[in-house]
């Protein structure tokens, strides 16, 4: 089999194994309707307001600079596979790359964005 | 490829089980029954590992703290995890009111796929891996991420306060992190040369990667077991679920069997983590081997490859649960700090080094070409 049928093999693997432990335990637990036990459980006060609602924005700075430097992983990768055979240049190349990166790092480290007020 | 016979090696199993669909079935049948023995093999595996990961926890919690655990069911409480997941299987499912249905239900899907899928591509033994993509370690470092996604859902979905903040921190925690263990598997990418787990584990037949990259690949190590504790959300780093200030995080909604998955996932992640680092720094399944002693290689064969492969992933594991149970927990900045001020700058500059070492020929491959050479 090739790796690819074996991918949806898995995957389909992962998805019966939720399924089917839900359609089973559905089947075997006890059912009960209470309006008070489908409350939010927020240790025993009744619940205030929605919390859908606006978050802090250190999380997302954080989501940013993590974008930028996944991406720079799908691009390393590659190069890293190959690396022996490119030599010196590719050394150089990524040098490059990484220290613009890395200046992107520095300059939201500068800014304040990695501190947690 | 040594292969002395082996009366627990599964290797020839499987061999003889794929030539036996093969003859015996037209093509398409023989597919469709080994995709199903697939299946049934990676579902045994993963309920298994995860059964006995969760009584080895609570046993060796209990003796780091001077507990006995659990003593009552079966000799030294073995059967313990399983009457717990009978308990999880007959627990009443609660219907929660103000929740986003779909997303809600959606959640423990993304969770329990994703460690199915990077399950699927660890390998446990000579032959014994489902998938085995060219670009293993790539592949294994984006599924995994999918986790997040359903942890991230799960806590939004469930419309209460406590399950926001901790999937938030959960997913902050995860992607930070990520960054760490993707750039410390990469310096092995450069070292070895290839993504390939079979390949990977082929190149560490004399000289683990640990020990042929040195100092550099130690680092990576040492980083990569951090951020790979950390993704896990266990041990200091369990902020999302921590139980003093939120309950359970991001399943605090959740009950019955639909916990149970977030828990399964959680205990599987583990295992993953440590078999992927078995894999790319300890040379996998491969039993030890030392160039020119033939007949102590072949007296290291004669232990089947799995058995090497759990071995030094339970010696990972046991690490981990020891920094879970030895050190008090971390606070959100603290956190982010370690990863986006410590790890991901010295991963950076570790890479370089990795580079510069492979390129000069400064490993112990290189240098030491009658002991430790391919």
């Amino acid at each position: 089999m090739t790796n690819s049928s074996l991918f949806v093999v898995v995957l389909l693997t992962g998805i019966t194994l939720v399924a089917a432990g839900l359609g089973v335990a559905m089947l075997l637990s006890p059912k009960s309707t209470n309006f008070q036990k489908g409350e939010p459980y927020e240790c025993g006060l009744p619940t205030h307001g929605t919390s859908w609602m606006q978050f802090r924005v250190g999380y997302y700075l954080y989501a940013i600079l993590f974008m930028m430097f996944d991406v720079e992983i799908i691009f390393l990768f590659p190069w890293a596979t190959v690396v022996r055979s490119l030599g010196m240049m590719g050394l150089a190349s990524i040098l490059i790359f990484i220290a613009i990166l890395s200046l992107g790092l520095a300059y939201a480290w500068k800014k304040g964005v990695l501190k947690w007020t | 490829m040594l292969l002395y016979s082996q009366p627990l090696e599964l290797t020839k199993l499987v061999h003889s089980l794929d030539a036996f669909f093969r003859s015996s079935l037209s093509p398409f049948w023989a597919t469709l029954v080994e995709g199903i023995l697939i299946g049934i093999a990676i579902l045994a595996a993963y309920a298994l590992i995860a059964l006995a990961l969760i009584y080895i926890e609570r046993k060796i919690a209990a003796f780091f703290q001077s507990r006995l655990g659990p003593n009552r069911l079966g000799k030294y409480g073995v059967i313990q995890s399983i009457a717990d997941m009978i308990k999880i299987l007959i627990k009443e499912i609660i219907h929660v009111n103000k929740i986003d249905k779909l997303l809600y239900y959606l959640a423990p899907f993304f969770v329990i796929v994703a460690s199915v899928l990077s399950f699927g591509a660890i390998p446990f033994g000579q032959s014994l891996q489902a998938v085995d993509f060219n670009i293993g370690v790539f592949y294994v470092l984006a599924v995994s991420s999918i986790g997040v996604i359903g942890i991230l859902l799960a806590g939004w979905s469930s419309n209460n306060k406590y399950s926001m903040i901790g999937a938030m921190r959960s997913g902050a925690q995860f992607i930070s992190y990520e960054l760490s263990a993707g750039f410390s598997l990469m310096t092995i990418v450069v070292l070895s040369g290839t993504m390939q787990f079979s390949e990977l584990i082929e190149g560490q037949r004399y000289c683990w990667n640990l020990f042929n990259g040195h100092i550099p690949a130690f680092i990576a190590f040492v980083i990569f077991l951090i951020s790979g504790h950390a993704e896990t959300n266990r041990g200091p780093f369990d902020l999302p679920e921590a139980e003093s200030e939120l309950t359970a995080g991001y399943h605090t909604e959740y009950s019955g069997l639909r916990f149970g998955f977030f828990y399964l996932a959680e205990y599987l992640n583990m295992f993953i983590i440590a078999a992927i680092a078995t894999t790319v720094f300890l040379g996998g399944w491969m039993p030890i081997q030392i160039k020119g002693w033939d007949a102590f290689n072949q007296v290291m064969w004669y232990i089947p490859s799995w058995i090497w492969f759990f071995g030094k992933a339970f010696v990972l594991m046991f690490l981990s649960l020891w920094v879970r149970w030895s050190f008090p927990r971390l606070r959100i900045d603290l956190l982010l700090n370690l990863e986006w001020k410590y790890l991901l700058p010295i991963n950076l500059v570790n890479i370089l080094v990795m580079v510069i070492i492979v390129l000069s020929g400064l490993t112990l491959a290189d240098i030491f070409p009658a002991v430790f050479g391919k």
